[in-house]
Formats: C-alpha cells, structure tokens, sequence
C-alpha cells in the first residue's frame, strides 16, 4: 500500500453537547475513492469538515498528508453538498471555477495564464464548456454541482472531498456525475459522502458506513452478502444490523 | 436646463467643492456598496454608521473637526460588530442594535458636555454637499485612494468571502480576518459618505446604487463601475434638483436613488420579473 493521505486515530467529535463521532479510526491511502454511507446525522459531514479543517476533534487525532487538517489548502479540493448563495449574484461559471485557484494563489498577484488554463481544463472535465460565461445562478441544480466539482479541480488537489455531490439532482444528472468520479478514479484520491448507497458501491474502492462510529468494507466484499440488502436495496443498513448499533449518543 | 444658469452654478467654489465631493464619494460607495449589498450587510453598514454619531460628540467635545472623531468610532463599530458576531456568536443584529445605539447616546452625550450649541450638526446628521470644505476634500481624496488601493489587492479575497465564506476558509484564506477588513473599509467609506448624505442615510448611497447596479451587471467589476456611475448620477442629480428648489441636499439626493431604485424594481415586476 502507498502513503497514507488521511489518518484518522481514535477520533471523536462532540458539537453542542451531542456525541457525533466517537473512536473512529480510518486510513485513506493515495489513490482510494472512499464512499462514506449512512444515516442522517451519523457524522458524515462532520468527518469531511475535521478532515477540512473547519471544525475540531474532541478526542484523538486527524492528520492529512502528514500534517494538520486544513494545512495544505493547495492539495485538498472540496464540493459542498449545497450551496446557498444569492441566485442575483453577479458571478458566470468562469468566475466561480477561478475561485478554486484561490488556494494556489501568490499573494497580491493577478491570475495568470495557468491559472485560465487551469479553469479551462477543469469545465472542460465537468462538461460544461459552453457555459463558461453562464450566470451561476442561471444553472440548474446538475450544472451547479458539476460547476462545484470544477472549482475543486481547478485548484488541481491531490485529495477531492465530495459531500453527498448527487443529493439535490436528478437520477439521470447523478449518472453523468458518477461517471465524472470515475473518470477521475485514479488521478487523485476521492472522499465521497452519499446517500446513494445502492449506485456507490459500483463506484468506489471501498465503504464505510458512518454512524457515530465505523465500519470498513474493502472492495467487493462484505456488501454484496448482506441478504436484506438485496432485499431492501439497501446493503448499508443491512450491514449495520450485523452490528448491534453501538456508539449510541452519550447523554 | 438654461446653460447660463448652469455655467454660473458651476462658477462657484462651493458648487465645484459639490462636484467633487459627490464624485469622491460615488467611487468609495460604488465599490463598497457592491460588497454591502452582495454579502448583505446593509444593516451592519447602519449600525457602523450611526455609531459613529459618537465620534462627532467626542469631536465637538474636543474641539477638533468631527470628521476626525468619526474614524475610530467607525472603525471600532465595524470591529466590534465583527468580533462579537464571529468570535463570540452574538447575533448580529443585536450586536448591531447595541452599537447602534450606544454611539448615538454617546454623541448626544457629548454634545450636550460641550459648552454653547453645536454648528452644522443638521449636516453631519443629514449631511450638506454644498458646504464640504476643501480640508475635508482632502480627507476624503486620501480615504478614497485607501480604500480603492486595498480593494484591488484583495478583490478576489473579498469576492471568495462574500460569495462563499466556507470554500475561502478551506482555500487556506483567513475569512474572518478578511470580514474585519472588509467592514474597516465600510467604515472608511462612512465617513467618506458623512458630508454627503449624513450619517442618518449613508445606509441607502451604501446599498442603493449597487442593489440597482447589480440588475445590470455580471461580474462583480462591472457592478462596481455601474454603482459608482449610478451613485454619482444620484447625487448630481439630488444637488440640483436640491439648489433649483432650495431643499436639504442630502435629503434630495437619497430620494432620487430611491426613486430611481422603486422604478428599476417596478420595471422589473412588469417586465416579467426574474
């Protein structure tokens, strides 16, 4: 196996009193496309934001490549699960992928040529070139979140972290963006949260199903055999119920 | 218009001053304007101004010009407001409404502290474009060439905090730190604004020119560009009408801009709205 790129050791996370993840230990290694599945409010966005930086672990610890979450903006892109933002504001899709270059940027000095280049090559991956002077809030919910993903790449991270990037969109549009993650496959390394338990596991290298705490899946295993899944559709939930749920939320 | 009449306005210092002044401040409130009204900060850019009610006391109490008292005032507003917002999670708007009121009941404290009346009061509440003298001028030419220098060294910052606070924090940008400096710069231009329209109503130059500036534009440059022009057509427009008629200047400008802003948003409506 290569370099580790996130390390996550005996994390836990209490926000406002309530316990949303506890002695979670997870290792992300380059080249990984990581789906992260489970319920509402089991903590998949929070890891994402601790891995981010944005917010802080209670207990143990999180490094990502090597060092502090939030340290190394240039290697990390990000895709929020929504935004919400001014539908008014005057910004065209160009405008919005440039700001992925943010964390790239010298300080005080204009965008360059790479940098264009850069914004280019991003929409051109995301398929959204002859929007290029749209008006952000002009796009539909598909178009934003594929402008989304190509702000992340035009910073050209070595780390992508995607939450629930097909929440707010259709199924044909969700099609178009997992084909995009699996071009993507490979290039870099992919954290995604999803909802879309059954369609990810074709997807990704491996699962872990969030809630408070973890458990791994590795590629092709374990999900195919849970027998309700296939009933219900739904491997997850029938791979949590092989586990009594534990890490029930501490008072 | 008869062009004597006009050719003779403009003959007079004061009506030049006038021009001046409108124009210094259209550049300032276009540019910040557009910041106010995208991040939607209008009420905090209020709360900044009136507190700075404050700093005109403290400069009747002192003696010196009151426009002096209104920097630090301002500045600590704008601080303030964004600290306990950010830091400390107040609500903002209460910590709007505290300030607010506190520094208008520091002013009026003040004011009351000093000894014999206080001239020009009137014009720094509701400002007196026909009455800026040229030492202000220069005050304001300085602010104004501050305000524009740290703008065009931070647009894109400014751009990635407004449009999406959490993306700027991942892209490794101190957007906290960048919120502070931005309501520093609204405070600036408060006080760029005060001989204007007074304190009372800089909260409409600040949102106005840019909210109608906004219908028009696609990137955040040209909303600038368009929101100084509509700023300064305003006021222009307000100093005229206000001399012809013999009205409060500042008064008169911020009618036009109201006026002009019901008619964009009735054309809006009519036109099938967005």
């Amino acid at each position: 196996m290569s370099e580790p790129v996130i390390v996550c050791d005996r994390l836990a996370v209490r926000l406002g009193g309530i316990q949303v993840l506890n002695g979670l230990t997870l290792s992300v290694f380059q080249g990984d496309f990581l789906g992260i599945v489970g319920p509402n409010g089991g903590g998949k966005t929070t890891l994402l934001r601790v891995i981010l930086g944005l917010e802080r672990p209670t207990e143990g610890s999180v490094r990502v490549f090597g060092g502090e979450p939030g340290s190394q903006p240039k290697r990390t892109g990000y895709v929020p699960q929504r935004l919400f933002f001014d539908r008014d504001f005057p910004l065209t899709v160009g405008g919005l992928v440039l700001m992925g270059r943010l964390s790239r940027r010298r300080f005080f000095l204009p965008y360059g040529e790479e940098d264009r280049q850069a914004v280019d090559e991003a929409i051109r991956t995301v398929g959204l070139q002859n929007l290029h002077d749209r008006q952000v809030g002009a796009l539909s919910g598909g178009e934003l979140q594929r402008a989304l993903i190509a702000r992340a790449l035009a910073g050209e991270p070595e780390l992508l972290l995607l939450d629930e990037p097909t929440a707010s969109i259709d199924p044909a549009m969700k099609t178009g963006v997992y084909d995009l993650l699996d071009s993507l496959r490979g290039r870099m390394t992919i954290v995604m949260v999803s909802h879309d338990t059954g369609v990810i596991t074709k997807h990704v290298t491996r699962i872990a199903c969030l809630n408070c705490t973890l458990d791994m899946h590795e590629e092709g295993s374990s999900l195919k055999r849970a027998p309700i899944g296939d009933i219900y559709d739904y491997p997850v939930d029938a791979i949590l119920h092989n586990h009594p749920q534990s890490g029930e939320s501490e008072p | 218009m008869n062009e004597t009449i006009f050719g003779g306005i403009l003959g007079f210092e004061f009506m030049q001053n006038a021009i001046l002044a409108a124009l210094l401040s259209s550049i300032a409130c276009g540019i910040i304007g557009t910041f106010v009204v995208v991040k939607r900060i209008s009420f905090i850019s209020g709360g900044i101004a009136h507190t700075a009610f404050g700093g005109i006391g403290l400069g009747y109490y002192l003696g010196v010009n009151p426009l002096l008292g209104v920097i630090p005032f301002s500045l600590a507003a704008a601080l303030g407001i964004g600290i306990l917002g950010k830091k400390l999670k107040v609500s903002e708007d209460t910590a709007i409404g505290t300030f607010w009121a506190a520094g208008m009941s520091l002013g009026v404290i003040l004011i009351g502290l000093t000894p014999g009346y206080a001239p020009d009061l009137f014009s720094y509440l509701f400002g007196n474009i026909l009455t800026v003298p040229t030492g202000d001028l220069v005050m304001i030419m300085l602010l104004d060439i501050f305000i524009v220098g740290v703008v065009l060294l931070f647009n894109r910052e400014f751009l990635a905090i407004s449009f999406d606070e959490e993306y700027a924090e991942v892209s490794g940008l101190k957007s906290t730190a960048l919120y502070l400096l931005l309501l520093s710069l609204i405070a600036l231009t408060v006080v760029v604004m005060v001989r204007v329209v007074g304190i009372v109503m800089v909260i409409a130059l600040l949102s106005v020119p840019a909210a109608i500036a906004r219908n028009f534009s696609r990137s955040i440059p040209s909303m600038m560009a368009m929101a100084t022009v509509f700023s300064f057509l305003f006021s222009i427009a307000g100093l005229v009408l206000s001399y012809m008629f013999d009205l409060a200047s500042g008064a008169t400008i911020i009618l036009v801009a109201a006026s002009a802003f019901f008619l964009v948003q009735g054309w809006r409506f009519l036109s099938g709205g967005r």
